[in-house]
């Protein structure tokens, strides 16, 4: 008998897809398909209501507004410190990094510099927070694609980071440990061993992370070409972070335009991009981000000054009348406050510049003409958090 | 007539079921907010693994689900979606309400577009406090479900009317 | 006050920020009579106000002449001093001094100025050279309508939506113009300073005085409750 060779074979099933989908397009009529808002691979309430033809997607458009909890409006009726504490919930994973923006715009405002070990230890559990963050959208992803074991991975790591940041605030996430002026606490004995030991599990987890997910033809025959954002539609659109370097955009504002408050300018790190700009190249930046985090943070550890957390500021804070802007590099992108004070306890209009926001806002333009299961790996690879974009 | 609804079965036999079931409650969980991630780490870290209670996550579906844990912030745009999960799920049913969030409002308590509790569209056994509770804290509120479930009176269960949260409002 | 153009030290000199004087210095040449007014905190950032008219003008100025690709927010903000008292941002404690409080407070606008209640912002950035601006313009309160900015960022379209929704502004020529996050059926428009929170109504927040003194601060206690009054 004889053997049908590779390319017969590819020839024939393009015969045959070709004839399915004459047949197809002159009896079908699309099918509007819901995903979500209760779905395992929706990173918590969204919605996509999507159109079909077949297998392939007409127009997705997300409904968002199922975590919509009115940030805006309760910021103006707390007192600065209460939105601290508020405001860490945006963004539930990493949430260190949604207070220091907040912080660093009512510092601006009130002419306050944070003393420098506090400036330091700030930058330190940033980059925990981004750590942290990270490690899960990774493991996350592989969920999305139908892998379940890098999510052990990703949560039994990530326990060695929470670890940490609980030593020293108190909360695994949800820290609340930022205040205007500085810090609540110092670092407890013992803290920057531990740190170092729990950065060196995190590289570990990098390594196996990259032969185990990474290396998988699986994964990279359902990332690679999925999902490309090409560069200038992604800056009208405001994509920002890890979205828009793994398009070869090299800009990072913690180089940048580094907020007066954090001290990445004392380390040498490297900013990663990859010119791609399909799903495969986000995850690989963000792999490399996780690494180099764990490189700043132990560079920040060892140059840690001493001397005072906080710095003179008074028990009640009234920040004085203004306006300020103040954007951080955080997990998901790049967030900002636009911080409105009159003069008061309370802010007066506080506008959440949230990254996932501007990063979903791409999908109805993304999702045109890709087929169902690439919607999920998509949305993996862009990885928002629900609460960054509902606020 | 069954055996159970009657009552005829006598009280060791009904602890021996009562005990079965507890033992292997399937949990859906309505992640939400925050508190899924502590829910995550509870059920699929190897840290704080529910599972050697007897509890297994990650159902098919609400169909095959005994338990419900609803963790996170509750919004009046969800809020529907909740109680069609809550109405699909099968008899024997139990909520557990997990975070401050789904307690009472919590940290969002005055906001214009948040239920001020999931206990006002389903009705919740147990209560787990916390923002987030630790996922010690979600392991002891199962307990206490456990212990609660091991003490019920199965013919009554089976008797009772459905509860039904906000009919006559 | 920190919205002194320039400030005077007698260690360091008088700070003036070129490349943000030079950015003013082009936009004022490419917009003339569109911008109304400007304000610049030298290291820090720029706002300018444009006219209504003007707004499209502006940000096509910016993208496609001036190179500011990037595009941050857009979004709203009501002037109006709420008329809810302490627990709407009001400085005086209404529950604790109600006929102090009588007359609302005069309503001021903040940077760049501006005569109106509403005012629609936007700022976007410019990447490769690390330039950011803020762009204000004023709403006239019986005419809440303004022109989309969807032709020249693309971004812009749920920036609008949410905007329209919370604040009752409608962006003429936006293609869906539907709730974004609000219920369909919400009626209201939440972010507006008479929107009054009802849970707040209901059971104003038991925790009005801010600060208990702590054991044995005593002279804490007396600041505490002294400042509350004060402006």
């Amino acid at each position: 008998m004889t053997s049908v060779s590779e390319s017969e074979q590819l020839r024939y099933i393009n015969q045959q897809a070709a004839d399915a989908r004459v047949n197809v397009e002159i009896e079908t009529e699309g099918m509007t398909l819901n995903i979500g808002p209760q779905h395992p691979a929706t990173h918590g309430t969204l919605r996509i209501v999507a159109k079909l033809d077949g297998e392939q997607v007409v127009a997705a458009e997300p409904v968002m507004g199922y975590m919509h909890r009115g940030y805006e409006k309760l910021t103006e009726v707390r007192t600065y410190p209460q939105v601290t504490t508020l405001v860490n919930r945006i963004d539930w994973v990493g949430s260190f990094a949604n207070e220091t923006p907040f912080i660093l715009a009512a510092e601006k405002l009130m002419e306050v510099e944070a003393p420098p070990r506090a400036q330091y230890i700030r930058t330190v559990l940033h980059e925990m927070s981004r750590i942290a963050n990270v490690m899960l959208g990774i493991g996350d992803m592989g969920v999305q694609l139908g892998a379940v074991t890098p999510i052990f991975f990703a949560f039994r790591d990530r326990e060695y980071v929470l670890n940490q940041i609980e030593a020293v605030t108190g909360g695994r996430f949800h820290p609340n440990f930022d205040r205007i002026g500085g810090l609540k606490d110092d670092l407890p004995a013992g803290w920057i061993q531990n740190t170092k030991n729990a950065m060196d599990k995190v590289l570990d987890f990098c390594d196996q992370i990259e032969e185990l997910m990474y290396g998988n033809e699986i994964f990279q025959a359902r990332t690679r070409g999925i999902g490309i954002i090409p560069k200038d539609i992604g800056l009208a659109y405001g994509v920002s972070g890890v979205n828009i370097r793994g398009s070869g955009v090299d800009w990072d504002v913690r180089r940048d335009n580094m907020p007066r408050g954090l001290v990445y300018d004392q380390v040498d790190w490297k900013v990663w991009t990859h010119p791609d700009g399909d799903s495969y190249a986000r995850m690989w930046v963000r792999l490399q981000e996780v690494r180099e985090g764990a490189k700043i943070i132990e560079q920040l550890l060892n140059q840690i000054p001493s001397g005072p957390v906080m710095a003179k500021v008074p028990r009640i804070i009234k920040v004085p009348a203004g306006e300020a802007f103040v954007e951080t590099e955080n997990p998901l992108g790049v967030m900002g406050y636009y911080v409105v004070s009159k003069g008061g306890l309370n802010p007066f209009r506080v506008k959440i510049r949230s990254a996932s926001f501007n990063n979903v806002s791409i999908t109805p333009w993304l999702l045109k003409g890709v087929y169902v299961p690439d919607i999920i790996t998509i949305l993996g690879s862009l990885y928002f958090i629900l609460g960054d974009i509902d606020r | 007539m069954g055996l159970v609804e009657s009552g005829k079965l006598p009280k060791p036999l009904t602890s021996l079921l009562n005990m079965s079931r507890k033992y292997s409650l399937w949990v859906y969980q309505w992640g939400l907010a925050c508190c899924a991630l502590e829910m995550g780490a509870a059920f699929a870290s190897p840290r704080y693994d529910v599972m050697r209670l007897g509890v297994i996550p990650f159902p098919a579906s609400p169909r095959q689900a005994d338990l419900v844990v609803i963790s996170g912030t509750v919004t009046d745009k969800m809020a529907p979606s909740i109680r069609r999960l809550y109405e699909q799920m099968p008899e024997p049913k139990y909520v557990i309400s997990m975070g401050s969030c789904a307690n009472c409002g919590g940290p969002y308590w005055d906001s214009y577009s948040v239920t001020k509790g999931v206990d006002q569209i389903i009705p919740v056994d147990v209560y787990v406090p916390g923002c987030p509770p630790r996922p010690e804290a979600l392991l002891e509120g199962i307990v206490m479900l456990q212990e609660r479930i091991l003490n019920e009176d199965m013919q009554e269960r089976w008797n009772q009317e459905p509860i039904v949260v906000g009919a006559d409002s | 006050m920190s919205d002194v153009a320039e400030t005077e030290d007698t260690e360091v000199a008088v700070e003036v920020d070129e490349a943000r004087e030079s950015l003013l210095a082009e936009i004022t040449e490419e917009l003339g009579d569109a911008l109304v007014e400007s304000h610049l905190r030298p290291g820090d950032d720029l706002w300018i106000r444009v006219s209504r008219d003007a707004w499209v003008e502006t940000a096509a100025t910016l993208k496609d002449g001036m190179g500011f690709g990037f595009f941050n927010f857009l979004s709203a903000i009501d002037w109006l001093p709420s008329p809810y008292g302490r627990d709407m941002d009001s400085q005086v404690d209404l529950a604790l001094a109600p006929e102090e409080a009588a007359e609302p407070e005069p309503m001021e606008s903040g940077y760049a100025g501006g005569d109106t209640r509403f005012q629609v912002f936007a700022r976007v950035n410019d990447i490769t050279t690390n330039r950011a601006v803020t762009v204000k313009v004023d709403l006239p309160d019986d005419d809440l309508t303004i022109a989309t900015w969807i032709p020249v960022y693309a971004g812009a379209n749920w920036h609008e939506r949410e905007a329209a929704e919370m604040f009752g502004i409608e962006f003429v020529g936006h293609p869906n113009p539907r709730n974004l996050y609000l219920p369909g059926d919400f009626q209201g428009h939440p972010m507006r300073k008479d929107f009054a929170l009802l849970a707040r109504r209901i059971k104003p927040w038991p925790g009005i005085v801010d600060v208990e003194p702590m054991p044995g601060e005593d002279d804490e206690a007396d600041e505490s409750s002294a400042s509350e009054d004060t402006p």
